[in-house]
């Protein structure tokens, strides 16, 4: 199983990515100028500021050498997950569902928030079980989770809602307490909060987030089994 | 190009804006929308739109318009 992790200008948590990703495999950072994904089986979007985040978070960082390779692996079934700034990016893209507002209380909020998973039979959950809650940090500015009301329909009936803040812990102003959402053909998720930051008992207070990182290498490896 | 949150998106923005007027003295403000200007040069102006739908602003929640200004 062999992980990529992109690496934009601004880009702060894609060594915390890369060290999550070893923790289940093998992992190599790739920077956004290169076109070639080094035979990586799965891409991480990390989070931070890419490009400056100007104009809209994630908003230039999708038109990076290296995003024309992730589509592209995209479009193949290949498994990608961003996080944070990375999930900014992949709505910027096209690749997943909605887009991410200003949080609703308009600051930058950092904090640990327990959720809850929705949906277990996917690439990126299937380590957890049904309605797991995982207690993983979040720190953004631009967390609101928006789609339009067919959009969110439509998400909701296709069981591509993977993990809900749990009752009182939205404090961005999700939409259905989405903090998580994949796309309709399951191989692309995106989520706001950070499960890099929480693989290591002693320092995350939680190693909850390796079971994201899990579920990848558990559906690669089922699939090259 | 005037670019402005899609109506019925919550703009906490407006909303802050809006609660901080009257504290001022102002009265009978209501509905405060934040949007964004944008300012370029051009030599084709028929790319302003593809422009906007692309980049400059996201048509999932932003709606904008165009205002050509003879140089």
């Amino acid at each position: 199983m062999r992980f990529g992790v992109l690496r934009f200008p601004g880009s702060c948590d894609d060594l915390d990515a890369l060290h999550a990703a070893r923790r289940v495999g093998d992992a190599q950072l790739i920077w956004h100028a290169e076109r070639d994904l080094r035979g990586a089986d799965a891409i991480v979007v990390p989070g931070g500021f890419s490009y400056g985040d100007y104009l809209r978070a994630g908003a230039i960082a999708r038109f990076a050498p290296a995003m024309e390779s992730v589509i592209e692996l995209a479009r193949e079934g290949g498994l990608v997950l961003g996080i944070c700034n990375g999930f900014q990016v992949l709505c910027e893209a096209r690749l997943l569902p909605g887009a991410l507002l200003p949080n609703a209380n308009l600051r930058f909020t950092c904090r640990q928030v327990t959720l809850e998973v929705a949906n277990a039979q996917t690439p990126f959950t299937r380590a957890c079980s049904a309605a797991e809650r995982l207690s993983i940090p979040a720190k953004h500015s631009w967390g609101r989770y928006y789609a339009d009301r067919p959009t969110l329909a439509a998400i909701e009936d296709a069981g591509q809602v993977l993990l809900r803040y749990a009752p009182g812990a939205n404090f961005n102003g999700s939409l259905h307490d989405i903090a998580g959402v994949c796309n309709e053909r399951g191989n692309v998720f995106g989520l706001m909060p950070h499960p890099e930051h929480a693989v290591e008992q002693l320092t995350g207070g939680s190693a909850d987030g390796l079971k994201i990182f899990e579920s990848m290498r558990l559906a690669v490896e089922g699939a090259l089994a | 190009m005037l670019i402005r949150p899609k109506a019925g998106i919550l703009d906490p923005q407006g909303e802050a804006v809006q609660r901080a007027l009257p504290a001022l003295g102002f009265q009978g403000v209501s509905d405060v929308h934040i949007g964004r200007l944008i300012e370029l040069e051009v030599q084709e102006p028929d790319q302003l739109g593809a422009m906007c739908e692309k980049l400059l602003a996201n048509p999932l929640v932003e709606d904008y318009e165009v205002e050509l200004l003879a140089g």
